[in-house]
C-alpha cells in the first residue's frame, strides 16, 4: 500500500507516492531527483544527506519519507539563489574546502544550519558542530577555515 | 631542471573548474545516474569466512515478484591466469574474477555467491532471501600466525608460494616471497653500539571513502556494453570488466562519474561485471549501488602487517645495519602491497648492510586494495617508530638523527635506482626550524618526528587540447577528478598556453572520448596526465608557429612563441602584428582547420617524494585516550601547481594516519566476521578529533616534469602513525609497537609500565 504524501520541499509543493518503509532520502532522490543529498551510510554516521526537516537538522537517511507530510523540507539543492552562491559555498570554493566533494552538500546544509543558530561560532564549536559530518578526503583545516571565513563575511567583517 | 622559474598561473589558488558543480550538489556521483527502464541489484554474500559451495538454487528468487535476472559463479567463464598490468592494487586476473564472484568456494564473509536484478531494490533484497546455498563450512584463517603455521587450513589448495630459492614442493597460504639485500649484515650488526630490535604491528583499516561503490551497466543484443561508475579508472574497469566477462575490450565503454573519494580503493571492479551480467541476461539496464556495510565487508582493505624489525646504530646515530622482516595479509586472494612496503621500509636511509624479506600471505578477510602509498604507512610506521627510540637512547635530536642518515642526490636507493634532486633533507632542515619543533612542550605532551616516503609513479596518459573559435581552450583527459585535477591540469594548460586559467575548462572523458591513461592512484595524475597536458599544448603552439609563419610568408624558425602569442623572432625582418591564440582560432576555417593538439606518453622520471611530520600528543592517563593537540606536515613536492590542493592532500594524508594510528581497525569475531562494518564502530576521524594540521610545502624541482612537479598524493599518509605513535609512547612514557593507539591497548601498556 502506497502513502500519498504532500509536502513542501525548498519553498515548493510538493506531492509523492511512497511506500511506508521508503526514507526521504529516498524519495529526494528517486522521486523528485534531487541527488545533491548523498548516502554515504544509511544509518545516520556520515552526515551526507543531511537536511533540514522544519527547521531542525537531520539526516534524511533516518525519517521515514511519510514523516514529511504537511511539513517543510529543505535541501542543498535550495540552498544557492539564481544569482549567487552561499557565502558557506563561496568560502567552500575558496578554501579549497572539498577535494571529491561528495560530503559538501552535507556540510553545506549543516553548516549554514550553524550559522543560523550561532552566527559567531569559535572553532570549537564548528568542530563539534560538524562531528556528524564525516570528510575522508581534507582532514576538515580547510573546511573548517571556510565555515569561520563565512560566518565573518555573514556578519559583515569580511574584507 | 623545470623550463621556467616564473610563473603566470602555476602556484596561484584559483577556484577548480568542477567547485560550483560540487558545492551546490549538481555534480553526479556513482549512485546519481540512472537509466529509463532500469533495473536495481543486489548481491547475495557468503555469511561464512570460509566454506565449500555444495550447491546453490535459484529457481524460488527468479520466481519473485519483479526479479528480472540472477547470476551466480557457474554464469561466468573461466578467466585465465595473467598479471594485472598498469593497476594499483597488483594481482592477477583470475583472482579477480574469483572475488568478483565466488566459484566452489566462499573465501570470506561477505564473498559474492549470487546477484539479483528487479524492478525495485526492496523485491531485489527480498529474492536475495529465496537463493538457496548449501555450504560446508570450513576453518577460517584469520592472522598472518594461522595462515603460515604448519597444519594451516589452505584457503587456495593450489597455492604454491613463488619467490622461493628452491620451488615450492607443497600448497600454503604463503603467496610469495621477497628478498632483498645487501652489504655484510651480521658485521654491521657486530659495529653496532646500539640495536633496536622489536615486532610492530598494524591493524586490518579500510580506505573510508564517503561514497560507497556504484555502477549501472547496459549490455545490447550487439553484446556492446556501457558502464557508468565511480572509479579512479575508467580504462582499468574496462579491461578489468572485459576480462572478467570474456568480452573484447572494444566491445565495451566505461563512463566515469565523480568519485566520491577513492584512496586506492576504487583502482579495481567489484559490482560492475556483476551489473553487466544482470543486464545481459535482463535484458534491462541494471544499476548497482553497496551499502556501507557492503563496502566494509567486501571491498578493499589495507593490509594488516606484522614487521619484525632490527636496525643497528653506531654511538653517533650512523646505521650500521639493518634488518626487516615483513609479513602483509593479502586477504582471500594473493596480491597485498608488501613489494612496495620492501621497497619503501629503508628507502629514507643510506644503510651499507641491509636484508629485507617480505612475505604475501592469504588469510580469510576480504582481498586488499591499495590504501594510498600501498604498503609503506605500515613499513616505515616500523622504521620510523625504530629511529624514534634510538634517537632516545643514543640521547640525539631526533631530526639530526635522521639528517645523519638521509639519503641525497646521487645515492642509490635501496630498491635499485639513483635518487635525482630529493627533498629529505630539505624536509628536515624546515622541520628543525618550524615553530612547532623550537616551541616548548605542554606539560605531559609527547612530541613525535617521522619521515614519510613513496616513490611515485609515471605511467601512461593522454591528453588532447582543443582551442575554440573564439580562442578558449577545452583540455580532454581521461583521469578522474579525485581532488582538484581539472584545476592543476587547467593551470599547466594556460601556463603553456599563455592564456588565462579562466578561458580553460577541463573534461573529464570516457574510454571512447579520451585517449588511454592508466588508473588515478600512484600519486601521477598532476605528474603524468599534466606532462601529457603540456606536451598537447605545446603541440598547439607549434601549430600556432607553422601557421603565422605561413601567414606572414617566412620560414618557422624566423617566429617564436611568447606570452601567448606568435611573434617574429626579434631581428627578423617581417612586417607583423602578434598574433595570438584568438587570432589564430579565429582564422582556423582559412589556415588549415581546427587547432587541435595531442599528446600520449609513458612518463619517465616520476621523482620520489619525501616528508616529514611532527606530532603534539596528550595521553589521557586515567582513561587511555589520545588527543591530538598539534601537526605539522612538511613535504616536498617538487612544484606544487595549485598549493591549496597540495596543503590539502597533507592534511588530508595526515588525518588518514592519525586515524590508522589511534582508531581504526577491522574487529573480527573468532569465526571471521567482522564485528564493526559502519561508521558509527569503523572510527574514523571527526571534525572535533583534530586541530588544524599545519602545513609547509618544500620544493626540489623534479627535472623529469616540464614544471618541476612531483606525485603529493600519497606520501602524506606514511609518516603520521609514526609520528603519533611516537608523540603517544614520549606522552605515556612506553613504547608503542601496536596499532591501533586506541584507549585499551594505551591503558594496558600504562598499566603494565
Amino acid at each position: 500500500m502506497k502513502v500519498h504524501v504532500q509536502t513542501e520541499v525548498n519553498g515548493e509543493a510538493v506531492e509523492f507516492l511512497c511506500d511506508p518503509t521508503t526514507t526521504l532520502l529516498e524519495v529526494l532522490r528517486d522521486n523528485l531527483g534531487l541527488r545533491g543529498s548523498k548516502e554515504g551510510c544509511g544509518t545516520g554516521d556520515c552526515g551526507a544527506c543531511s537536511v533540514e526537516l522544519d527547521g531542525a537538522l537531520a539526516c534524511s537517511c533516518l525519517i521515514l519519507a511519510a514523516e514529511t507530510q504537511g511539513r517543510s523540507v529543505a535541501t542543498i539543492e535550495g540552498v544557492a539563489t539564481p544569482e549567487a552562491l552561499h557565502p558557506l559555498q563561496s568560502h567552500l570554493l575558496k578554501s579549497a574546502g572539498l577535494q571529491c566533494g561528495v560530503c559538501t552538500p552535507g556540510i553545506v546544509v549543516a553548516a549554514k544550519h550553524l550559522l543560523e543558530q550561532d552566527p559567531n561560532p569559535t572553532e570549537e564549536a564548528v568542530r563539534y558542530f560538524l562531528a556528524g559530518n564525516l570528510c575522508r578526503c581534507t582532514g576538515y583545516d580547510k573546511i573548517i577555515r571556510a565555515v569561520l571565513d563565512a560566518a565573518a563575511e555573514m556578519r559583515g567583517e569580511a574584507a | 631542471m623545470s623550463e621556467a622559474t616564473d610563473f603566470k598561473v602555476i602556484g596561484t589558488r584559483p577556484i577548480r573548474p568542477d567547485g560550483v558543480d560540487k558545492v551546490t550538489g549538481r555534480a553526479s556521483f556513482g549512485a546519481d545516474f540512472s537509466l529509463p527502464g532500469m533495473l536495481e541489484g543486489a548481491v547475495l554474500r557468503s555469511p561464512h569466512a570460509h566454506a565449500r559451495i555444495k550447491s546453490i538454487k535459484t529457481d524460488a528468487a527468479l520466481a519473485a515478484p519483479g526479479v528480472k535476472a540472477v547470476v551466480t559463479g557457474a554464469d561466468f567463464p573461466q578467466v585465465a591466469a595473467g598479471a594485472i598490468e598498469g593497476g594499483e592494487g597488483g594481482g592477477d586476473f583470475a583472482d579477480l574474477a574469483g572475488n568478483v564472484i565466488a566459484r566452489g568456494k566462499v573465501r570470506y564473509h561477505g564473498h559474492a555467491v549470487a546477484a539479483v536484478a528487479a524492478q525495485s531494490r526492496a523485491q531485489a533484497l527480498a529474492a536475495l532471501a529465496l537463493i538457496e546455498v548449501e555450504y560446508e563450512p570450513l576453518p577460517a584463517v584469520l592472522s598472518l600466525d594461522a595462515a603460515l603455521a604448519d597444519s594451516a587450513p589452505l584457503i587456495d589448495e593450489g597455492l604454491m608460494t613463488s619467490g622461493l630459492p628452491e620451488p615450492a614442493t607443497a600448497p600454503s597460504n604463503l603467496a610469495s616471497v621477497i628478498e632483498m639485500g645487501n652489504g655484510d649484515l651480521e658485521a654491521g650488526f657486530a659495529e653496532a653500539a646500539l640495536i633496536i630490535e622489536r615486532r610492530y604491528q598494524t591493524p586490518t583499516v579500510h580506505q573510508g571513502y564517503i561514497e560507497p561503490h556504484a555502477c549501472v551497466g547496459r549490455w545490447g543484443q550487439d553484446d556492446q556494453a556501457m558502464l557508468w561508475c565511480c572509479t579512479q579508472g575508467a580504462f582499468d574497469v574496462r579491461s578489468m570488466t572485459a576480462k572478467v566477462l570474456g568480452q573484447p575490450v572494444g566491445s565495451l565503454k566505461v563512463i566515469p562519474s565523480e568519485i566520491g573519494g577513492g584512496f586506492g580503493g576504487k583502482t579495481t571492479v567489484y559490482l560492475e561485471p556483476l551489473a553487466l551480467q544482470l543486464s545481459k541476461k535482463s535484458g534491462r539496464p541494471v544499476r548497482m549501488v553497496m551499502s556501507r556495510e557492503e563496502v566494509f565487508r567486501a571491498t578493499g582493505p589495507a593490509s594488516a602487517a606484522t614487521i619484525d624489525l632490527r636496525m643497528g646504530f653506531s654511538q653517533d646515530g650512523k646505521i650500521t645495519a639493518a634488518e626487516a622482516t615483513m609479513a602483509y595479509e593479502a586477504g582471500a586472494f594473493p596480491g597485498s602491497p608488501v613489494g612496495p612496503g620492501t621497497m619503501c621500509v629503508f628507502a629514507p636511509y643510506r644503510i651499507a648492510n641491509f636484508r629485507i624479506k617480505g612475505m604475501d600471505v592469504l588469510v580469510n578477510k576480504p582481498k586488499a586494495a591499495a590504501y594510498r602509498a600501498p604498503g609503506a604507512p605500515q613499513a616505515l610506521f616500523a622504521t620510523e617508530s625504530a629511529m624514534d627510540e634510538a634517537a632516545q637512547k643514543l640521547g640525539i635530536d631526533p631530526i639530526e638523527l635522521r639528517l645523519r642518515n638521509a639519503v641525497e642526490e646521487g645515492d642509490s636507493a635501496i630498491y635499485g635506482p639513483k635518487f635525482g634532486p630529493i627533498g629529505l633533507r630539505a624536509c628536515l632542515e624546515a622541520a628543525a626550524a618550524h615553530p612547532h619543533y623550537t616551541k616548548a612542550k605542554d606539560a605531559g605532551v609527547g612530541r613525535g618526528v617521522a619521515v614519510g616516503f613513496w616513490f611515485n609513479v609515471g605511467l601512461q596518459s593522454s591528453a588532447e587540447v582543443h582551442i575554440n573559435e573564439d580562442g578558449t581552450v577545452t583540455v580532454i583527459e581521461g583521469n578522474p577528478d579525485i581532488g582538484g585535477s581539472r584545476a592543476s591540469m587547467a593551470l599547466m594548460a594556460a601556463e603553456t598556453l599563455g592564456v588565462p586559467y579562466e578561458s580553460v575548462r577541463v573534461v573529464v572523458a570516457d574510454t571512447e572520448t579520451a585517449g588511454f591513461s592508466n588508473v588515478t592512484g600512484g600519486s601521477r595524475v598532476t605528474f603524468a596526465t599534466g606532462m601529457a597536458v603540456v606536451e598537447a599544448s605545446k603541440d598547439i603552439i607549434a601549430q600556432c608557429c607553422s601557421r603565422a609563419a605561413s601567414l606572414w610568408s617566412t620560414d618557422q624558425d624566423m617566429v617564436e612563441w611568447r606570452d601567448g602569442a606568435v611573434h617574429p623572432r626579434p631581428g627578423v625582418n617581417v612586417e607583423a602584428t602578434p598574433l595570438s591564440l584568438k587570432d589564430l582560432a579565429g582564422q582556423a576555417g582559412r589556415m588549415g582547420g581546427p587547432l587541435l593538439g595531442k599528446a600520449s606518453l609513458n612518463a619517465r622520471g616520476a621523482g620520489p617524494g619525501f616528508s616529514v611530520n611532527l606530532c603534539d600528543a596528550l595521553v589521557d592517563q586515567e582513561t587511555g585516550q589520545v588527543q591530538v593537540k598539534a601537526f605539522t606536515a612538511i613535504q616536498d613536492a617538487g612544484k606544487a601547481i595549485h598549493p591549496s590542493y597540495v596543503e590539502g592532500q597533507l592534511q588530508g594524508g595526515a588525518v588518514q594516519g592519525i586515524g590508522w594510528a589511534l582508531n581504526e581497525e577491522y574487529v573480527y569475531s573468532p569465526d571471521g566476521i567482522m564485528e564493526n562494518a559502519g561508521f558509527l564502530d569503523y572510527r574514523i576521524p571527526v571534525a572535533s578529533d583534530l586541530p588544524m594540521i599545519d602545513t609547509q610545502i618544500i620544493e626540489v624541482p623534479n627535472p623529469g616534469h616540464p614544471y618541476g612537479v612531483r606525485g603529493v598524493g600519497e606520501t602524506p599518509i606514511v609518516a603520521p602513525l609514526a609520528a603519533v605513535a611516537n608523540a603517544v609512547s614520549a606522552s605515556a612514557g612506553v613504547r608503542m609497537t601496536e596499532l591501533p593507539l586506541s584507549p585499551p591497548r594505551v591503558l594496558e601498556a600504562l598499566d603494565q609500565a
